[in-house]
């Protein structure tokens, strides 16, 4: 971990951080990408700043020292070819970890994920292998504008072929970017730069969970809120925040996968409950929240006791604004409002 | 003009036999969905892949059936593929646009225009990391060229410094429009060069002499640690854009004068000059039993088994 993102932390406060404190989010990041690169010598590291300048947010900090610019290459601005080559890199038995460095820059480069990486292994009848993980972040209230903020896993999730994994922690950061690497199709690892400077205090304490393994944050019996990326702390937080709310036993899923889907935890504990409510960043319309929703009225249809709710940001690209944004976000207030109204239902 | 070798004229004339059965079974509803046949190319295909050797790697176009043959496909697999059958190259699920083979280095046909040259460039920056020596084909149409992934791609190898041979098939349409007619500013080759290619040459597609010599002297570079290089073969399809297309925007006068350099002719003509035309002859026989065989094996063949429908989807 020293050498992947310790030792180039400034100033010797932050490196004698990086030793006794668990990683923040963004350093589990780097350290599961050196373990990998470390590990490996087909896995390779290939985006824009991703190299000497150790990435638009850090997360590739020290790689480039440590293995170099033929493991971790710095590319020009175009994300559409950085892609197809990585996929063909891929194809030719390479394991690379290309970058996207915002999830609105995907609509750039959709072609060699849709097409190439995600229907190339169906189209061959498993032919061909494709070892791919593309890394990318959202996070949208910052002010970031309409086009840096945008969440869209539920598209990513429409595609066959594609598995989609969120992670919610460091712990996850760095579980779920190592399973991405090890696994022999296209992965889109989609982090959240707002959780990037956050460290999980049992990072040394949590077993690994795979892919497809949702986690229960906390327990309870009144009702379920299924949540994944910044929003499980944005639910927690609303939890906290109010006294009743906090008391009320209400039971908080990460799903960390949208693919594969962890459904049977967040099944039994609708069943338990009767009461769900599934909070995302991405927009509520057409959104992933809608198909789980379905899903668990599929199982569920007799056992569940009121509508199955979703929270979204509001239909409409997210604004600069910091008082608009909050508007158009789904938030802490307004996720409170959503789990009284659901106890009530 | 230099004779051609025996092995180049049978892959010319392999391609040519399994481009006529494919035209004639699409024809007669027994090949589904869209195809693209490549009969007046396969100098190109059988030319550049003749200088390749097994571990190399290619990507191709729709119009790729002659590339994935001359590179060594089974040409038994790909019938069968193309009718959809179990014992197809993919077992069905890919089709004309999607085949591919890469056991002999065919990463693939694409449905994708220009989606094939980042792939190829990928391939070859593989190669290069793992030290196996093998170089990259990127096979398109010179319709590919005014589109992002051609630039990116080309860019992106110069960059790297990888062994990747760009070969443009320019065929004179791209789909149903004059390419000379939807052109501005430099030629293409002046383009290539401007990214920063090793070399790039204009060569006649149509002779396979001329073919090979260019692909084994571009090859060889490659191998030294060269950096990329780019060929445009100049050539023309005699059928049109897919099969069925009347291709009326064709000019007559134009498609006559290439019909007299079809490939095949150009190397009797060549072989005739050394008193061996009977070499086009026996080869375009022979090729015709082996695809006539072809074609009533992928009659023969089962139908995939529906449950692999949700097979392969995940990796």
């Amino acid at each position: 971990m020293a050498d992947a993102a310790g030792s180039a932390a400034p100033g010797a406060s932050a490196a004698r951080d990086a030793v006794t404190r668990p990683p923040r989010y963004v350093e589990a990041v780097a350290r599961a990408l050196h373990d990998e690169l470390a590990a490996d010598d087909d896995v390779v590291v290939i985006g824009v700043d991703v190299g000497a300048a150790g990435g638009a947010y850090g997360a590739t900090r020290g790689l480039y020292e440590r293995f170099g610019p033929e493991r971790v290459l710095d590319t020009p601005i175009a994300e559409a070819g950085v892609l197809g080559a990585a996929v063909g890199a891929a194809m030719a038995g390479l394991r690379p970890v290309v970058e996207i460095m915002y999830m609105d820059f995907l609509t750039v480069c959709l072609d060699p994920i849709v097409n190439q990486a995600a229907k190339l292994p169906y189209m061959t009848a498993g032919g061909v292998a494709m070892p791919i993980v593309f890394r990318t972040q959202t996070g949208g209230g910052r002010s970031s504008g309409a086009q840096h903020s945008q969440s869209l896993e539920a598209m990513l999730a429409h595609v066959p072929g594609l598995k989609v994994f969120l992670p919610g922690d460091a712990r996850d950061a760095y579980d779920l970017l190592r399973a991405a690497v090890r696994d022999d199709g296209p992965v889109v690892v989609v982090e959240n730069r707002r959780l990037y400077n956050r460290r999980a205090d049992d990072f040394d304490r949590r077993a690994p969970l795979p892919p497809g393994r949702a986690r229960v944050v906390r327990a309870g019996s009144a009702a379920t809120v299924v949540a994944w990326g910044r929003m499980v702390d944005e639910v927690g937080r609303a939890l906290d925040g109010d006294e009743r709310l906090a008391s009320a036993g209400v039971e908080l899923i990460d799903l960390r996968t949208l693919v594969p889907l962890d459904l049977d935890t967040v099944a039994a504990s609708v069943l338990k409950t009767g009461r769900a409510l599934i909070v995302h960043e991405a927009v509520a319309d057409f959104g992933p929240g809608a198909e789980l929703a379905a899903r668990i009225d599929e199982r569920l249809r007799f056992d569940v006791e009121g509508p199955i709710r979703r929270l979204g940001a509001r239909r409409a690209p997210v604004p600069y604004s910091p008082a608009l944004e909050a508007e158009v976000l789904p938030g802490a207030p307004r996720i409170a409002e959503a789990i009284r109204a659901l106890l009530e239902s | 003009m230099s004779a051609p070798r025996a092995e180049d004229v049978v892959a010319m004339a392999r391609i040519r036999a399994f481009e006529r059965q494919v035209s004639r079974a699409f024809k007669d509803g027994r090949i589904p969905g869209f195809v693209h046949v490549s009969i007046g190319q396969e100098a190109v295909a059988a030319g550049v892949c003749g200088a390749l050797e097994r571990r190399d790697m290619i990507t191709t176009t729709h119009r790729g059936h002659g590339h994935c043959l001359a590179k060594g496909a089974d040409a038994g697999a790909m019938m069968a593929e193309l009718f959809g059958r179990a014992d197809g190259t993919c077992g069905g699920k890919g089709g004309s646009m999607h085949i591919a083979d890469t056991s002999v280095g065919v990463l693939g046909a694409n449905g994708i225009v220009g989606a094939g040259l980042p792939l190829a460039v990928g391939a070859a920056l593989a190669a290069r990391l793992r030290g196996s020596g093998a170089v990259a084909v990127a096979f398109a149409g010179e319709g590919t060229v005014h589109g992002g992934s051609f630039h990116e791609a080309l860019g992106l190898a110069a960059l790297w410094e990888v062994p990747v041979l760009f070969v443009i098939e320019n065929n004179r349409f791209a789909e149903f429009t004059d390419s000379d007619a939807i052109w501005r500013g430099a030629p293409l080759l002046e383009r290539a060069r401007g990214y920063g290619l090793a070399a790039a040459e204009r060569i006649d597609g149509n002779d396979v002499a001329v073919v090979r010599a260019a692909a084994v002297e571009a090859v060889a570079a490659l191998r030294a640690g060269g950096g990329p290089r780019l060929l445009e073969a100049m050539t023309y399809r005699h059928h049109g854009h897919y099969e069925g297309d009347p291709a009326a925007y064709r000019d007559e006068a134009e498609t006559a004068a290439w019909l007299e350099r079809d490939p095949l002719e150009i190397a009797r003509r060549a072989l005739a000059a050394d008193g061996r035309a009977d070499v086009v002859d026996a080869a375009l026989a022979a090729a015709e039993a082996e695809m006539d065989a072809a074609v009533a094996a992928a009659l023969a063949a089962p139908e995939p088994a529906l449950a692999s429908a949700l097979e392969h989807v995940d990796g």
